[in-house]
């Protein structure tokens, strides 16, 4: 991998980790008002996976969006003025932090109904396929989302019609604080749904973020080939809480150790070991830094949404 | 008497039934997680073990037909949304199936299950996370649909609901959970009677679940103004207390419906049109119906705000039925004094979990 790419690695994961970190420290001054689903510690998943994309492929994504949205290339004023709920925000502030879209960007956007926007990212492949436009469409999903039919309904269908589709399954393990051994059987395969149903599988390390890149380009060249819709599982973990800005290792719903096992296993802490010219990381963060304080002091200053943006919808 | 949580009085009717009766089961995500469902569900894995205790996967429609399934042999299952929206996947099974079989074996088989739905509001949840959906599933014939307002109504309607031969769809407002209230012990609260929690004579106001909280919290200016309202809490929203609003409206002859939801094609509607259908000749004046603007509920909450019932808006519509002019500088001093300052959290310090 060249040094070009592997320095854009670092900076997609660097402004992912500082977004999220920013949210964390100032939720509590209580202006950001809408549930956050944090992505820290998952952050090589988005970054690997969207830097294989082209502006018009078009990602879809769930109530753990920010990773995503940052990564495919989501204007950061926009996101953070929606989390502060402003009319400067990605949807006027309609829909918070759970609703991030950036159309430009081919984010086509996000809901917080678990497994919900997996058949709405086959649909739009769908589109793409009678419309004859040759966009990739990458549907973004927890593990917790394969335990739903319409999983499996949407893969059969994206099988069966030949869909340029990637999944990406972000395995962190657990649904909210339940974890895989009270969700799934010890056997369960999901290479073996995937295969069973037609679908390529691969699996990689999610927390490594240059092995997530390489394999997917790997898979986004095919896909773009020969159409066949593939699946890829990324394991990897969530630090904080399933919901907030906290850390909840002391509610004990994970096995003592297993947090720590994970954060020396730290996305950002491996890819900025990879760069070897320090003084590249330090400009790159410096000005990074600087445009992710002045996101979130734009949000602050931004206006709230007026109540006459309402009539402007169908009710 | 004592005084516990609403979340308490649903953990103690849950644990009460599990006991006496061991063909409850409890399934759903997250009810043996260490926040135990708001904590109504807090220590009875332990106590009842995995096999009445089931945590399940993310698969809302496959969880609700199955305990579908397990109900008509004669387990009495419990099923746990921490959200009405989650329910939304399993819509089939509850309409087709659940609220039909009775029906369809021609009266061999029962379905004795309960469906918690927990309703949301507040704290920028937005379009998905706090929909008040009750009027979806009273529109349907087959169930049973119960909506209480207070712990003691709470406990005694789940331990009733838990025994009820057929399916009851339970609805538990989020913003109920952490008020306290006393246990009425004694009276068992049966399915389809309301409650008239106010004698009055001026005018009729129905409500239920959070948005009769509204209404109570309103209820000491209308003492002051001399307005004697009769306040009913309706508890059930299918089947519906018809005689109780009638005898009510027959004596006052005016009536507002505060909903908790949308008001077009809502329980209110369903309340008036029944009013109009059968209590016309007592009526004075139009009946009257409130709730949540028609329209989805933003995140940001100057949007969220101007959707959802709020003090002023509750009491203005209640002079204007009973034709009375309201003092300006009194009503702007007690809302100051009563109305949290914020519609997106029940309270003041209120910080989640949401
Ligand atoms: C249909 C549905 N069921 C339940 C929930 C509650 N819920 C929100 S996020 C979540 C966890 C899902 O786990 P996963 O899909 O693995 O995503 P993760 O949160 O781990 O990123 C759950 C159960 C929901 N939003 N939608």
């Amino acid at each position: 991998m060249n040094r070009n790419t592997k320095l854009n690695l670092f900076k997609i994961v660097y402004k992912i980790r500082k977004v999220e970190e920013t949210i964390s420290k100032l939720y509590s001054e209580n202006e950001m008002r809408c549930p956050v689903h944090l992505s820290i510690g998952q952050e090589a998943v988005a970054s690997g996976v969207c830097s294989n994309l082209k502006e018009n492929d078009e990602i879809i994504s769930t109530h753990r969006s920010h990773a995503h949205y940052i990564a495919k290339g989501g204007n950061l004023n926009s996101m953070i003025s929606e989390i502060y709920g402003k009319k400067s925000g990605c949807a006027l502030g309609i829909g918070g932090s759970m609703h991030l879209q950036d159309l430009k960007k081919g984010i086509n956007g996000s809901v917080p109904i678990v497994g919900s926007t997996i058949p709405i990212g086959v649909g739009i492949a769908l589109f793409n396929k009678i419309k004859k436009k040759n966009n990739l469409v990458t549907i973004f999903f927890g593990e917790g989302a394969t335990e739903e039919g319409v999983f499996h309904e949407s893969i059969n269908f994206a099988a069966l019609h030949n869909l340029p589709i990637l999944f990406v399954c972000e395995n962190n393990l657990y649904s909210v604080y339940t974890g895989l051994e009270q969700r799934q059987p010890k056997k369960r395969d999901l290479k073996k749904i995937c295969e069973g149903n037609s679908l390529a599988y691969y699996h990689e390390d999610g927390n490594d973020v240059i092995k997530v890149h390489n394999k997917v380009k790997e898979i986004v060249k095919r896909i773009r080939k020969n159409n066949q819709p593939t699946l890829i599982e990324l394991s990897t973990y969530r630090w904080l809480e399933h919901c907030g800005p906290n850390w909840d290792d002391n509610l004990r719903y994970r096995p003592s150790g297993e947090l720590k096992k994970w954060i020396k296993k730290c996305p950002l802490a491996r890819i900025k070991k990879q760069i070897k010219n320090k003084p590249l990381i330090s400009r790159a963060t410096k000005q990074l830094d600087k445009e992710i304080n002045s996101a979130f002091v734009f949000a602050k200053n931004s206006k709230f949404p007026s109540n006459k943006i309402i009539k402007n919808f169908y009710f | 008497m004592k005084e516990i949580k609403f979340s308490e009085a649903i953990l103690e009717a849950i644990d009460q039934s599990m006991q006496k009766d061991k063909s409850v089961i409890l399934m759903g995500l997250g009810i043996t997680d260490p926040k135990s469902i708001f904590g109504t569900t807090k220590g009875l894995l332990k106590k009842y073990g995995v096999k009445r205790v089931i945590e399940t996967p993310t698969s809302e429609n496959a969880v609700t037909g199955i305990a579908l399934g397990a109900s008509i042999k004669g387990l009495k299952p419990i099923i746990t949304h921490q959200r009405v929206e989650f329910a939304l996947l399993s819509m089939e099974q509850i309409i087709n199936q659940i609220a039909k079989w009775n029906f369809m074996s021609a009266g061999k088989q029962s379905v004795p299950l309960v469906i918690r739905m927990i309703i949301g509001k507040g704290w920028g949840q937005g379009p998905q996370h706090s929909q008040s959906l009750e009027v979806l599933f009273s529109h349907i014939p087959g169930l049973k649909v119960v909506a209480p307002s207070n712990a003691s109504d709470a406990k005694s309607l789940l331990m009733t609901s838990i025994k009820e031969k057929h399916p009851v769809i339970f609805f538990e407002h989020r913003w109920l959970h952490d008020i306290k209230g006393k246990i009425e012990n004694k009276k068992e609260v049966k399915i389809g009677k309301a409650k008239i929690i106010k004698k009055g004579k001026d005018l009729t106001i129905v409500s239920f679940s959070e948005a009769l909280i509204q209404v109570m919290r309103i209820y000491n200016f209308l003492k002051m103004n001399n307005v004697s309202a009769e306040i009913i809490d309706l508890r059930s929203l299918r089947p519906l207390d018809e005689k109780t609003i009638i005898k009510s409206v027959s004596k006052t002859g005016k009536i507002i419906v505060i909903d908790n939801g949308w008001t077009k094609y809502g329980i209110a509607s369903e309340i008036i049109s029944m009013v109009v259908e059968k209590g016309f000749k007592f009526l004075k004046s139009p009946p009257k119906k409130i709730g949540i603007e028609n329209i989805s509920i933003s995140s940001s909450r100057t949007l969220a705000e101007k959707t959802y019932l709020n003090s002023k808006q509750i009491i203005h519509n209640i002079f204007k039925i009973i034709n009375k002019n309201i003092d300006k500088k009194k009503l702007n001093e007690f809302i100051k004094k009563n109305e949290n300052d914020h519609t997106d959290i029940p309270y003041q310090d209120f910080r989640g979990p949401f």
